[in-house]
């Protein structure tokens, strides 16, 4: 194990988790609640990963993420409000309420793709790398990804395409252990998908995505080394969605038990109590952080449901730079 | 500008595109190339549009990439939403099959999607067209499905001067834009195009005016249009020849202001007739001047058939001049 980040650094982490956690549980709750009408891919159990990803990260490095993928857009700082008025559907949201919860897009936060593509986060992280390349920049590309997505020729053409032009990238496949319904073992031949980065020349690694010390472990060297211009880095976080593929999911094709087991070591609960018992954190002050999202969410939920709905002249806008005519 | 650029001697597409993009090089330094082969250490291009260009601009500004379409439109996707003006070269336009999600899903509709916070102006270079013998994978025009998709323009000129200026328009236009180089007539020389003069998307060409028929297609098959127009006018048959340069978003205005003159209409592509450009401008006269028309809407387009290799069958696959002109006679009848 790597030396242990600063206190403030862990805090950051917690809240970020946090955040993710209780988004999650509202949005959930909003949708059985019918306040809310979206198709819904919960992060709930995978809140580490972009967590520890993303307090490596600046406010200037790029994210390009998929449809489940409300969790990358919270630690990455996407605003609340505008968060849940997009998913809301509503002309306040990040997209005018025209890209919806798999389309989500941030620039100011640097969310700067959000893809229903399952594969396509990647071949555009490279590109923004790439624009940061011939720049001069410093910044790093992030993409994330499930472990389906490695079965899809977009994975091999965009590693191979970064570990060959050395892009500053960090490709994060987040195997939560199915892909839609089905298990890992049944679609995937490599043992860990992290073996395949010796087949780009580009380090690999296999990572307990619900540790939080390890998982930012690895971000942090990964994301130095795209930064000091080492090249990209395959991080695979092992996890588990806690709420199957899609909103509604029952699960039917999940073994007996297995869910019920990862929702035992839920990392939210074991990161705070860890916390709290090696004296990084007081109680008191976590509790006033989980009170202050809980109200920001109180916030963005109000916001969201009480904004205006987009005008239907939308939908002659942004199809192209100038507004179509009639 | 270049001192060539402005000479009078004639040029051929290959040199006015790679002209283009030297123009476009020097003048903006996000302006990149991406592509398979396209360095000069490649030989600058498997017909040498961008000779010379690696050399000049350095291999970090042009991009010799692996076979990878998807990684090459991806590629090019997300340095243009961060600010640049890619050129991604997909070497030949069947092989835009391999990168359709990033093209359609995701070049396209980017700014729609975003709710105009990003958009893509990437320019996608491609070249085809039946007359060379590559059968059925390598010569398609395959236009009408991405003048079917939202976001995406599409151009194809028909002369080397066009072909400058539209491709400077192309990578200094805001949106993504679908390039179209009929390779065939790559070596035919031209008029040289003017240093710098831009030629504007969306706006036809009228190359030749006329009173009895109008006639409208792009790329390639506009010098059989212009052939056939020729050979009527000694028959003292009038036709008013309407190049697009655009066919997405297509000048409608310029189209039905013609038809409404002459009431008779042609429209003439490379691609296969059924579900084509052409059926789409059908149309849309139909549904604006109903009741004006003097005939019906003829359309010529390839048979529906993939592109053959045999010359025989290759020459009657394409709209032929005599096709052309059959249809031509047909709204005179």
């Amino acid at each position: 194990m790597n030396s242990i980040p600063s206190k403030a650094v862990l805090v950051d982490l917690y809240r970020r988790m946090t955040l993710i956690k209780q988004n999650d549980e509202r949005f959930r709750a909003t949708i059985k609640a019918g306040k809310l009408v979206a198709p819904y891919y919960s992060p709930r159990g995978q809140e580490v990963i972009p967590s520890a990803v993303s307090v490596n990260l600046r406010d200037t490095d790029y994210v390009c993420t998929i449809y489940r993928g409300i969790h990358d857009m919270l630690a990455k700082g996407v605003p609340m409000r505008q968060l849940w008025a997009e998913i809301a559907g509503k002309v306040t949201g990040t997209c005018k309420g025209k890209g919806g919860p798999m389309h989500i897009t941030h620039p100011a936060s640097g969310v700067m793709v959000t893809t229903g593509i399952v594969g396509s986060s990647m071949p555009i992280a490279n590109g923004l790398a790439l624009a940061a390349q011939i720049r001069g920049e410093d910044r790093v590309a992030v993409a994330y990804f499930g472990d389906g997505a490695s079965n899809i020729g977009a994975f091999h053409e965009s590693l191979n395409m970064a570990a060959v032009w050395k892009l500053p990238v960090v490709f994060v496949c987040q195997n939560n252990r199915y892909g839609e319904h089905t298990k890992y073992e049944a679609s995937t031949a490599a043992k860990r998908i992290s073996d395949r980065a010796a087949g780009y020349q580009m380090p690999g690694v296999t990572v307990d995505g619900n540790d939080p010390l390890p998982m930012y472990a690895a971000a942090r060297e990964a994301v130095e080394r795209a930064r000091g211009g080492g090249g990209p880095t395959l991080i695979e976080a092992m996890t588990f969605r806690f709420h199957g593929h899609v909103f509604g999911d029952m699960d039917g094709y999940m073994g007996k038990g297995e869910k019920d087991a990862w929702i035992a070591k839920d990392p939210v609960p074991a990161f705070r109590a860890w916390l709290v018992q090696q004296g990084h954190a007081a109680e008191a002050g976590l509790a006033a952080l989980e009170a202050e999202i809980e109200t920001g969410i109180d916030e963005a939920v109000e916001f969201a449901l009480s904004s205006a709905v987009p005008d239907v002249a939308e939908l002659r806008r942004d199809i192209f730079a100038e507004e179509l005519t009639a | 500008m270049s001192a060539a650029a402005s000479a009078t001697k004639p040029m051929n597409t290959i040199q006015s595109v790679n002209r283009a993009l030297d123009d476009a090089m020097a003048l903006d330094p996000n302006v990149i190339l991406l592509g398979e082969d396209i360095g000069d250490e490649e030989e600058g291009g498997v017909v040498g549009v961008t000779r010379g260009l690696s050399s000049k601009y350095g291999k970090s500004r042009v991009r010799t990439t692996p076979i990878s379409e998807q990684a090459i439109i991806g590629a090019a996707i997300g340095a243009a939403i961060v600010g640049m003006r890619p050129v991604a070269e997909i070497m030949l336009m069947n092989f835009t099959t391999v990168a359709m999600d990033m093209i359609v899903n995701h070049a396209a509709k980017l700014r729609f999607m975003s709710g105009g916070q990003t958009h893509v102006p990437i320019t996608i270079r491609t070249m085809t067209g039946a007359g060379f013998g590559t059968g059925g994978q390598h010569a398609d025009y395959l236009e009408a499905w991405f003048a079917h998709t939202p976001g995406i323009k599409v151009v194809a000129p028909s002369c080397p001067a066009d072909a400058y200026g539209l491709m400077l328009s192309c990578i200094f236009d805001d949106d993504p834009c679908l390039f179209i180089e009929n390779m065939p007539t790559y070596w035919n020389p031209g008029p040289a195009p003017v240093a710098g003069q831009r030629i504007p998307l969306g706006k036809a060409h009228v190359l030749r005016a006329g009173t009895d028929v109008t006639v409208v297609s792009y790329s390639r098959t506009i010098a059989d249009c212009a052939a056939v127009a020729e050979k009527l006018a000694k028959e003292g048959i009038q036709v008013e020849l309407i190049d697009l340069r655009t066919v997405a978003p297509y000048d409608a205005a310029t189209v039905l202001e013609s038809v409404a003159r002459t009431r008779r209409a042609v429209i003439v592509h490379e691609a296969v007739k059924p579900f084509g450009v052409g059926a789409e401008i059908s149309a849309r006269i139909n549904e604006e001047l109903f009741g004006q028309l003097a005939a019906r809407v003829e359309r010529v387009g390839a048979h529906f058939s993939p592109v053959p290799f045999s010359k025989v069958l290759e020459t009657e696959f394409v709209p032929t001049q005599a096709r052309i002109e059959a249809a031509i006679r047909n709204t005179l009848r």
